[in-house]
């Protein structure tokens, strides 16, 4: 790997009409249950027009972002995300994300991101057994990707977990590039930003919470921050979700 | 003298009994992606045993009496296979 990996280029915002509303996709798979959440937390923002998309629709190629949302797609028979990785919405988000458009996953989004090797390593069940269900500190590591440039690097966001299978891992050499590349956007920690294991829910490797590819346009996380974009949905009274949404559509 | 031996041990879902599992792998994976020739899949769980027994088929005397005894299938809706 070359020296120039190490700082990832600045992102502008690439959507295609600045001009004009942002169109942003939410895909739907059979199985899919958190779609209805991340079009609301969309639609509260100005400026951008959200649309659920059927995952068979060929449209997803027309979006100017696409967000695969939680829940539980195709049952998550065989593995978490596995069965949509392989489906036709798969072939037409990695087009979109060749262009450089943002592309978010969000929990079974992010399984199905990692499934389909848009994103490297992969998401095994916690360590706990359990399936964790709690609001959670997350810190920035990376403000230099589509989806964290309105926030600084030590940030701590507020935001909800609810899986399963959110336990990442990669070998050792995956995870040196992740690291060397600044591909790690998001890490669990206490409430002063601390990373430590005790404030790791679900025994994920280095306390990772959400990595994105190289170009920094497609990032995967397990939290929900759809669930956290108004501030009487959060316990701390803030709207840290709608964070990642603007920096995503390039709204200050 | 006793040895250690490994006892393979599979558990699926009785012949007949619906497996939605393995049919969502077929339809929704297999099915669509060109591999024609294959025509079912069924899922099943898969538990590898290492057993201290003075024989093979001793070895697998007691896994089959683990398996029933802790119930580590349902009798009503699975079967096993047990092999040394």
């Amino acid at each position: 790997m070359s020296l120039e990996s190490t700082t990832l280029p600045p992102t502008p915002s690439r959507l295609r009409c600045s001009s004009t509303r942002a169109k942003v996709a939410v895909v739907r798979f059979p199985g899919s249950n958190c779609d209805l959440d991340a079009v609301q937390a969309l639609r509260t923002l100005d400026s951008v027009k959200a649309d659920l998309v059927w995952h068979e629709e060929p449209t997803i190629g027309e979006y100017d972002a696409v967000v695969l949302p939680g829940g539980f797609s195709f049952g998550d028979y065989l593995r978490a995300g596995a069965i949509a990785a392989r489906s036709p919405a798969l072939e037409r988000i990695t087009a979109v994300a060749d262009q450089g458009l943002p592309v978010l996953g969000i929990c079974n989004g992010f399984q199905i991101l990692i499934e389909a090797g848009l994103l490297p390593g992969a998401l095994l069940r916690n360590a706990s057994l359990r399936f964790v269900c709690r609001w959670v500190n997350v810190r920035v590591d990376n403000d230099s990707t589509s989806f964290t440039k309105n926030m600084k690097e030590g940030d701590v966001l507020h935001l909800p977990i609810a899986h399963n299978e959110g336990r990442f891992y990669a070998s050792k050499e995956e995870l040196a590039t992740l690291n060397r590349e600044g591909r790690v956007v998001f890490r669990y920690c206490d409430g002063d930003g601390h990373v430590s294991s005790s404030a790791n829910p679900t025994g994920t490797l280095d306390n990772i919470a959400g990595i994105s590819n190289k170009r920094g346009n497609v990032v995967g996380l397990m939290p929900h921050p759809e669930r956290a974009t108004e501030e009487v949905l959060s316990p701390f009274g803030d709207s840290d979700g709608s964070l990642i949404f603007k920096s995503m559509l390039g709204i200050e | 003298m006793a040895r250690l031996y490994t006892v393979k041990v599979v558990v699926a879902n009785k012949e007949g009994a619906s497996d939605p599992e393995g049919e969502t792998v077929y339809r929704d994976l297999v099915s669509k992606s060109g591999f024609s020739k294959v025509k079912s899949i069924r899922t099943g769980k898969f538990l590898k045993v290492s057993v201290e027994a003075p024989d093979a088929s001793s070895a697998k005397r007691i896994v089959q009496r683990m398996c029933d005894e802790l119930r580590i299938y349902n009798p009503a809706a699975h079967s096993i296979t047990v092999e040394v």
